[in-house]
């Protein structure tokens, strides 16, 4: 909402200062969004009287002017065809800044002449496009006078964000009452008087869909000239960014902006018989004054005449019967529609009109009359002619709200001392009526507030509301919150825990944390996953974002391949974020996920050796690392076949717990790197947070006793040939099984196939760890344990001790 | 005696004279060995009558000390030589680069999320969690948008198809949720007061642009309790921007405002300072500055509204609620100027503006 200083005054006696002003806005919930000041930027512009214009001797279209200002005679080169002796314009002097230029001035030598100053255009003054000649100011306007002053631009334009809730400052006058109310002055009575017409409307109105428009004033005037509006109007209209386009249509964006009261003016002459307000139906078409065509849908509030729709009521008129310069008997609509068809229609449309932003949030809808009276004067002192008598059609609609009012909730639910005689007087000063009543009274709300009365509420904490508005919440006390206890409970859920213990320990690997989208492109979720059209966006903003996220895996790989672009290979990336499985409360899940791409680590002088194409044992690693960092029992986990089809199928696993899974890791399957157009290897992992068991409370906080053997372990190593298809932790399993007791540990330390081993074999080395607890083993002992070992290993795998 | 004299000399210089520690053993062994020197003197002892073996043996046993001791000395000073000589010849390139190791670092995001945990949670908060994909019950109608109101076009809904098992219309309509209030409805549905939780989570609104993308980060807070007022709300927002920003007198302003579920709303401004190189600075202006404002969050009294469709009753239960975008807070914070660098993920920027993972804040810390 934009709106200059002095059209505040028209409404508001105030002494107060602009910048008070300003801040009493903002303090006000009317927060200011600018101010701008054109004062201070056009003071340099004075006016002027050309003495003498003569041809510059060198240039055929230029002139040499002796200028007379407020502060001498100076010599001005000047190239505007109308520059002539005696006529006066504006003089812009050296060192100024011209705003439509945006330029400077220094003193300048054009052709040989001297040139100290300019006479300047509109263009020149950033007032309009027009730079075919200089401004030309009245004979009787002095020398020196401000051209500021002159033109109107001294006259600040404050522009402030309104609220939803507060359409009735989308008119100066609501502006005007809540500073009165907030000390800054008082409101002005409204002018307004009751105009008798003279005849009756040869234009009648009916309304049919009587649930969207509840009221409609129509009234003809005839006779009228459609000129220009007056200077006073045009200057206010342009100070706020509208282009004055006709006497009455500027009159009806004066008063939608004065006082928030919406109006149109129909050319009787291209009106085909009376207005009926209906329901527009399916197909219905009009072309709008916004040099719009729209179609209707069928339900719109539709201002029709015997030709069809002529305008969607209170959102945009239409052009086959709107005023141009030879109008002569208008129309004049004052009306009240309901709001909530307002935005709908405005909404399926897309129309952002004036009218639609004040009707679909709820104008005052007692005002209808007065503002048609207001209307008709305007209309009649500025473009002339004759009103007939008013013509209505509906009633004003049921507003009247009043709020049992205890001012005790002041203190109650906002914590500030207002006194009930303050509060009153607020409440009055904002047009509230209160009434006396005890200590709780009754409040009754003003028409124009519709966010109270027409709201859903018992009224109590809005008018608290206003109170606190003009009090101001500076003054609000400050009263700290402070926990139960001393020692505060965890404020973190099991999940949230889970995240940033996983989260620490995938960064703490290396893995650099990244935030994508929840959503991507719906063909490469169909690669991992699921593109259900479920879970497909009705209104993306664009196609690689249509489609909410099967698995993030693919937004890491794509970052991956980006980063890879910029000459950052080597990525090692994760996320800990939500993926989508349906659009129920519980259809989300949240995944710890990361990848690795290219090689393990840069080359480095150490180990050249060290350096490798990443696998998918990193990606293993990673995701037991965030697996033990989550408290979950990793070490029982089962390690198997059975990971997401994205996953490479031989180089894949998931851990599981019985048939819970709560990871899976491998390489990227190669298709898929190859239609996403990665050149480079990737493993992956995903880490099931929602999946892991979480741990028993029961057991109390501590841990199991620690035995120490007092005895030496002793360590073996063997060599299986096995088939290809043996997995070592059966290999494992199988060692284990030989002495329960004895064998503390037993891990794979070497893997080897080729040379000396048969084809399709392979011989894995192990290492067992022994543990005796009461004596040292003998070596038979040993022997007899190795052999169990090896019979054991035979027995589960077919693995044969290598020779 | 002048056998021991002599000896005495004789084995000096041999001592002396060893120049590794294997000749030095070897003479220890000639001199104290069981065949030694010294034992054949030792020996010979018996032989000798009682005056002449005591004064005899206790040269010997001088003697033998005074080897002994010399032997260490001598061992002494040639361990020293010779770890000087293998210290002479052992030398690297310690300006050569370390091995490599990754450096991995938390999203900066997660870092304000975190610290955020600590400080709400030192005030007693809680965490509360909800879906992202919401319905327009939870995300609209029991915030108290009433369908069609001009509010829901604050905000820029990503829709998407309804879910045909639900029969409740308001149920069925599903939305990427436009901001985390709608966590406030979930958790006040199944819990009673007093509720004293915090939430996070990511947002969407369709909206792209240098200063918007279509999902960012909110955080949510709601108070519940008998007697809980809007100045509780101005002490906890107060507490709150000082500890997150690090600024003691950090200058706060409420501002009135609208949002649907709050009554009364308040917007919340933090100070800065405009400097003259054209950058800024949070806190209070000096004498000769002017004070500047910024919106960081929006916050009030939450509505009766929200209160009775959570089945809570207005008349027993008041509090606040407030919620705040992370990003802007992150980017004011830790001076990260672009919001869209946040989803990136480009590893040049997660290393520069990311946090240690072994550095987390925590209460103890200054966060």
């Amino acid at each position: 909402m934009k709106f200059t200083l002095n059209w505040l005054k028209k409404h508001l006696d105030t002494n107060a200062s602009l910048q008070e002003i300003c801040d009493k806005l903002t303090a006000l919930g009317l927060e200011l969004d600018g101010v701008e000041d054109r004062a201070a930027l056009y003071a340099p512009f004075k006016v002027a009287l050309i003495e003498k214009a003569e041809k510059h001797p060198d240039a055929d279209r230029l002139k040499v002017c002796t200028v007379k200002t407020a502060d001498g005679v100076k010599q001005v080169v000047c190239g505007a065809p109308n520059a002539r002796t005696g006529m006066k314009g504006v003089f812009a002097p050296e060192g100024s800044y011209i705003p439509g230029s945006d330029i400077t001035l220094k003193k300048g030598v054009i052709r040989g002449v001297e040139s100290c100053g300019m006479m300047v255009s509109e263009a020149e003054m950033n007032l309009s496009e027009d730079h075919d000649g200089i401004i030309e100011i009245d004979d009787s306007i002095e020398i020196g006078t401000s051209f500021a002053e002159l033109y109107g631009l001294d006259d600040p334009v404050l522009t402030i964000d309104l609220t939803p809730n507060r359409v009735d400052c989308a008119g100066v006058r609501g502006i005007a009452r809540d500073l009165a109310a907030a000390g800054l002055g008082t409101l002005k009575p409204l002018a307004g008087d009751k105009i008798e017409g003279g005849f009756a409307s040869p234009v009648k109105v009916t309304i049919e869909d009587k649930d969207g428009c509840k009221l409609f004033l129509g009234r003809t005037i005839k006779g009228v000239k459609n000129g220009p509006s007056p200077e006073w109007m045009q200057a206010l209209l342009k100070s706020v960014g509208l282009r004055p386009i006709s006497a009455l249509v500027d009159i009806t964006n004066y008063l939608s902006l004065d006082l928030c009261r919406p109006l149109h003016v129909y050319d009787i002459a291209r009106l085909s018989g009376d207005i009926v307000v209906r329901e527009a139906r399916d197909g219905e078409e009009f072309d709008a004054l916004n040099d719009k065509s729209y179609r209707a849908a069928g339900g719109e509030v539709a201002i029709t005449d015997e030709s069809g729709v002529i305008g969607f009521g209170g959102i945009v008129g239409g052009e086959s019967t709107s005023c141009t310069e030879g109008t002569v008997d208008v129309f004049l609509e004052c009306a009240y529609f309901n709001p909530t068809r307002m935005a709908k229609t405005g909404r399926l449309h897309g129309i952002d009109s004036d009218a639609r932003y004040r009707n679909e949030r709820g104008i005052d809808p007692v005002f209808t009359h007065d503002g048609m009276e207001i209307a008709t004067r305007l209309i009649l002192d500025i473009c002339g002619g004759e009103a007939s008598q008013i013509v209505t059609a509906g009633a004003v609609p049921d507003w009247q709200k009043t709020v049992d009012y205890d001012p005790a909730i002041v203190k109650n639910l906002i914590g500030m001392d207002v006194d009930t005689k303050t509060q009153k007087q607020i409440l009055t000063d904002l047009g509230f009526g209160a009434k006396d009543n005890g200590g709780a009274f009754a409040v009754s709300v003003p028409p124009w507030r519709g966010d109270i009365w027409d709201a859903d509420t018992d009224g109590k904490a809005d008018l608290a509301e206003e109170i606190l508005r003009v009090v101001g919440l500076d003054d609000l006390p400050s009263v700290s919150v402070r926990a139960d206890s001393a020692v505060t409970q965890a404020a973190e859920t099991v999940l949230l825990g889970r995240v940033r213990q996983a989260r620490n320990a995938l960064t703490a690997r290396g893995m650099h944390e990244c935030v994508t989208w929840s959503f991507m492109n719906k063909e490469l979720a169909g690669h991992f996953g699921s593109n259900d059209n479920a879970l497909t966006l009705s209104n993306p903003i664009s196609a690689e974002i249509d489609q909410m996220r099967p698995s993030i895996l693919p937004n890491l790989i794509t970052a991956a391949g980006a980063n890879h672009a910029r000459g950052f290979g080597n990525a090692a990336l994760c996320e800990i974020g939500p993926v989508f499985r349906s659009v129920k409360a519980d259809g989300q899940e949240m995944i710890a996920s990361g990848i690795r791409a290219g090689a393990n680590a840069p080359r480095n002088w150490s180990d050249a050796s060290a350096v490798r194409p990443v696998d998918a044992y990193d990606a293993k690693a990673d995701a037991l690392a965030a697996l033990e960092a989550c408290g979950a029992p990793a070490a029982n986990a089962q390690i198997r076949k059975g990971a997401s089809s994205y996953f490479h199928p031989g180089r894949s696993g998931v851990f599981a717990l019985g048939k819970t899974i709560i990871a899976q890791f491998g390489e990227i399957h190669p298709a898929i790197l190859e239609e996403m157009d990665i050149k480079f290897p990737v493993v992956a992992f995903e880490v099931f947070l929602q999946n892991i068991p979480e741990a028993k409370k029961k057991g109390g906080t501590e841990k199991p006793y620690l035995q120490l053997a007092s005895l030496q372990p002793v360590s073996r190593d063997f060599a299986f040939v096995v088939d290809q298809s043996v997995e070592s932790f059966d290999l494992v399993r199988a060692a284990k099984s030989a002495d329960k007791k004895m064998i503390a540990d037993a891990y794979v330390f070497d893997v080897y196939a080729g040379k000396g081993v048969e084809e399709g074999k392979k011989s894995l080395a192990l290492n067992v760890t022994l543990q005796p607890d009461d004596k040292t083993l003998t070596d038979e002992e040993i022997e007899a344990i190795s052999q169990n070992i090896i019979a054991a290993v035979h027995a589960k795998t077919g693995g044969i001790l290598r020779g | 005696m002048t056998d021991i004299v002599n000896l005495k000399k004789e084995l000096t210089s041999e001592i002396t004279a060893a120049n590794d520690l294997k000749a030095l053993d070897e003479v220890r062994v000639s001199v104290l060995g069981k065949k030694g020197r010294i034992t054949a003197i030792m020996k010979t002892l018996g032989g000798m009558d009682p005056e002449e073996r005591k004064t005899t043996g206790q040269a010997l046993n001088v003697l033998k000390d005074e080897i002994a001791d010399l032997l260490k000395s001598q061992e002494a000073a040639l361990k020293k030589q010779a770890m000087d000589e293998r210290l002479a010849t052992e030398h690297i390139d310690i300006t050569l680069n370390t091995r490599p190791e990754r450096a991995g670092k938390v999203h900066p995001i997660s870092q304000t999320i975190d610290e955020l945990v600590t400080i709400f949670g030192a005030m007693g908060f809680s965490v509360a969690e909800g879906p992202d994909i919401e319905d327009d019950w939870h995300n609209f109608t029991a915030l108290n948008f009433p369908p069609g109101h001009p509010a829901r076009e604050m905000q820029d809904t990503f829709f998407l198809p309804e879910d045909p098992s639900e029969t409740d219309p308001e149920k069925a309509r599903k939305v990427l949720r436009t901001h985390t209030s709608s966590v406030q409805i979930r958790h006040m549905e199944n819990n009673a007061p007093p509720i004293k939780t915090i939430c996070f989570g990511r947002t969407y609104r369709s909206d792209w642009d240098m200063t918007h993308t279509p999902m960012f980060h909110q955080m949510e807070c709601l108070y519940i309790d008998k007697g809980v007022t809007m100045a509780h709300l101005k002490g906890c927002l107060t507490d709150f921007v000082r500890a997150f920003f690090k600024i003691d007198d950090l200058p706060v302003r409420f501002r009135p405002s609208f949002f649907p579920f709050v009554e009364p709303g308040a917007e919340v401004d933090i100070g800065y300072v405009k400097l003259s190189n054209g950058g800024m600075r949070l806190g209070k202006a000096k004498d000769n500055e002017d004070q500047c404002w910024m919106e960081i969050l929006g916050s009030g009294m939450v509505h009766p509204n929200v209160l009775k469709n959570c089945g809570i009753d207005p008349n027993e239960y008041q509090g606040f609620a407030f919620g705040m975008g992370l990003e802007r807070s992150t980017m004011l914070k830790y001076g990260i100027p672009d919001l869209r660098t946040f989803f990136d993920s480009d590893v040049r920027w997660l290393g520069h503006y990311g946090f240690d993972p072994l550095n987390r804040p925590n209460s103890a810390t200054n966060y």
